[in-house]
């Protein structure tokens, strides 16, 4: 098996927590990983990127090559649409839908949110919102692992499991609120991938 | 044996530690700064005694970790690219000194220009100093190469240049790392007899002779190099060099069947053995190569050679990182179709964090600055370089760490008044007190703003060696204690804030404000 995933959004939304809980579960896995990410200016409320690469054989490249991923996951909608080159023509495309305007350019957001269910397999939910009902709007990174976990050949717990071993320090409130954000996204992504 | 997910940067640390390390020397910068934190954090650096902090720049830990060769124990001194035009003295000096314990000189270049101000490529340097230079293609490669490194650099008395790119210090891959760990070398300095150390130029031409007179053994040593590879492919109409990293893109775009012989290059000087074989043996030869265009440009020459291939003859662009699809193409292989960008993506920059210091001190300096048409603010390197997009718009001029203070010196000399320079704590002592003592000197008109976060901020927040004394040091340089103004940064002092740099800026002499207020992001993180 293969996953090629471009994760995206903006400095401080926990992309690289994402990415460190996928990342985790493929090598519990046995599977090969890497993971190019961004650090250093970028990480200044700019637009961030991280290249996740899982296989079951050796991986060559750090970098996703453009029109290959399997998956582009953005917590911010215009930085999905930023990463779509990365896309394959068979690949899904996640997006919570809750703009960041810290730019004052930030265009039309009804425009960018078509622009991105145009896509042929696309997953565009209000992640922030998600994240509220279940007990924290921050969690909204967990929202989003949850929706993209259906396109993932993982076991049904695995994610799940990282997740929880990964918050265990903060405690059990804490890890409570990410799975039930996890598992909100996980319904949302389910209804695309069936 | 164990099975790691490492970034580039923490796999060469622990390689390190494993083949015993004895002290790592290194001042912060993108993307090299993971492997002092490394160090940092690892309980097992403790337990091994290992020295880890920070130095004030790139030529002190240079010369610290020379230091520490001389004592004959294995050092490793760590920078970003243009960090080593800073230690660039005592690098080439190293070379022609030679080491007693192993000496590792890592340098993370930064193609692209992710996080640096240009994209120089440090093979030159390793060229330049004579000296071995090893380019990982893998994690894997940047955690063995460690103890390789030492091992070559004892051998041959040398340090070795350990050259990483962005690409490779910021991803993370499954590492194994060895089961067994060297000891460290006992303290043993170098034998005071042979007086190698002491670069008189009596000295210093038999040692530069001998220098020389070792670059074959290092030609061998790169052709029997484990890193450097020769692998024949059917299909001589190219050949193929593959440096560093260019060989997992070269890798992916054929899929791992390259059809081509291929050069797999992690070790230099050139191994001329394998090089001529390739040219030999195949019609053109295509360079892969991240950076600038080295190994073409020797392959090519002055006059130009179309047999061979790469950044300097377009099938690769001459600038920027090289990635799988860019290497597809210049091998003209059938590519995915890709989504093209779409206009309604806008440029998002980074920015100051909400609640930094920096806001309070550019919105205090752009209304101070109205009362004076013909200023000019000299910046610096730091987040408060983001100082030049809006709304600030506040600087004129960002190049090199502590040039805001040359230059403002400089230009006002020429005439500009006033002259500010704006710098951070870490920069002013990294390279910022030198030039403030020659403004001292002529009592220079120039107002220098020191931005007093308490950290090294850009980089995420590393010690500085001068937190707190700000004063203390102007102050012992000379800076009259009448023109040594210190002010907090927040929105409640803004008028006072703004009084201050107006009188200061008009002032026909050498003027110090500091303003200081912790970084929001190492105080968030102490909160936490």
């Amino acid at each position: 098996m293969k996953h090629d995933i471009v994760l995206a959004g903006v400095g401080g939304q926990g992309i690289l927590t994402i990415a460190a809980i996928i990342g985790e579960a493929a090598v519990r896995q046995g599977l090969h990983v890497k993971q190019s990410e961004v650090h250093g200016m970028a990480q200044r409320g700019g637009a961030v990127l991280a290249h996740l690469r899982l296989s079951s054989d050796p991986i060559h490249s750090d970098l996703i090559a453009a029109g290959s991923a399997d998956v582009v996951l953005a917590v911010e909608p215009m930085e999905a649409l930023r990463q779509a080159e990365s896309l394959s023509p068979r690949g899904v495309i996640l997006a919570n839908a809750r703009p960041v305007r810290n730019i004052g350019d930030y265009p039309e957001l009804d425009d960018i949110l078509a622009a991105l269910r145009a896509f042929p397999l696309n997953v565009v939910i209000d992640a922030e919102q998600v994240a509220q009902d279940a007990g924290n709007a921050r969690a909204m990174n967990m929202v989003m692992l949850g929706a993209v976990s259906p396109f993932l050949e993982f076991p049904d717990d695995l994610l799940a499991t990282t997740i929880r071993d990964t918050f265990a320090r903060k405690g059990p409130e804490v890890i409570a609120v990410n799975l039930k954000a996890f598992a909100a996204g996980r319904e949302a992504g389910l209804a695309v991938k069936r | 044996m164990a099975q790691q997910l490492l970034l580039g940067d923490e796999a060469l640390a622990q390689g390190a530690i494993d083949a015993g390390l004895s002290g790592c020397y290194a001042y912060p910068g993108t993307p090299s700064t993971e492997i002092m934190e490394y160090f940092q954090a690892s309980a097992e650096a403790s337990e091994r005694g290992i020295h880890r902090q920070w130095s004030s720049n790139e030529k002190v830990a240079m010369e610290e970790a020379l230091g520490m060769s001389y004592a004959g124990k294995r050092a490793m001194v760590c920078m970003k690219h243009v960090g080593l035009n800073v230690a660039a003295d005592g690098f080439v000096n190293a070379a022609i000194t030679g080491t007693n314990g192993g000496l590792i000189v890592t340098v993370a270049d930064d193609p692209s220009m992710h996080s640096s101000q240009n994209e120089q490529d440090s093979r030159f340097y390793a060229q330049f100093a004579m000296i071995p230079c090893l380019e990982p293609s893998s994690q894997q490669e940047a955690y063995d190469m460690a103890g390789y490194a030492f091992g070559l650099s004892e051998q041959q008395q040398l340090p070795i240049m350990l050259r990483l790119c962005t690409r490779l210090s910021h991803s993370r891959a499954d590492v194994r790392t060895a089961a067994s760990k060297t000891a460290q070398n006992g303290l043993q300095p170098a034998d005071a007899a042979a007086r190698r150390f002491i670069l008189l130029p009596a000295i210093a031409k038999r040692n530069y002779d001998a220098l020389c007179a070792k670059q074959d053994t290092l030609v061998a040593s790169s052709e029997a190099s484990p890193f450097n590879r020769y692998e024949d492919g059917a299909d001589k109409s190219v050949g193929i060099i593959a440096c560093g990293i260019a060989y997992n893109y070269l890798q992916e775009a054929f899929g791992g069947k390259c059809p081509h012989p291929v050069l797999k290059l992690s070790q230099y000087p050139l191994p001329k053995k394998q090089l001529a074989q390739l040219v030999a043996s195949c019609q053109t030869v295509m360079v892969l190569e991240d950076g600038m265009p080295f190994v073409e440009q020797m392959l090519r020459g002055p006059l130009g050679n179309d047999r061979i291939l790469g950044r300097l003859s377009g099938e690769l662009p001459r600038t920027g990182e090289l990635n799988p699809r860019l290497v597809g193409k210049a091998f003209k292989l059938e590519l995915p179709a890709v989504t093209t960008l779409s206009p309604l993506v806008k440029i998002r920059p980074p920015r100051l964090c909400d609640g930094c210091p920096h806001i309070n001190t550019y919105d205090a300096l752009g209304e101070a600055l109205k009362d004076f048409a013909d200023a000019k603010v000299f910046g610096d390197i730091g987040c408060y370089t983001l100082g030049a997009l809006p709304p600030y718009n506040a600087i004129s001029s960002c190049v090199d760490m502590g040039a805001s203070i040359t230059m403002a010196k400089g230009a006002g000399d020429a005439g500009v008044f006033p002259a500010i320079a704006v710098i951070g704590d870490s920069t002013f002592t990294h390279s910022g007190m030198t030039g403030l003592l020659d403004a001292v000197w002529e009592n220079s008109p120039i107002t220098v703003m020191i931005l007093d976060n308490g950290t090294t901020g850009m980089t995420g927040g590393q010690d500085s060696m001068g937190t707190g004394r700000m004063a203390e040091i102007c102050a012992g340089i000379g800076v009259s204690r009448d023109h040594i103004r210190e002010f907090v940064p927040l929105p409640k002092n803004h008028a006072a804030n703004v009084q201050i740099i107006r009188e200061e800026a008009a002032y026909r002499g050498l003027s110090v404000i500091i303003a200081r207020r912790e970084c929001v992001q190492t105080l968030r993180k102490k909160k936490r």
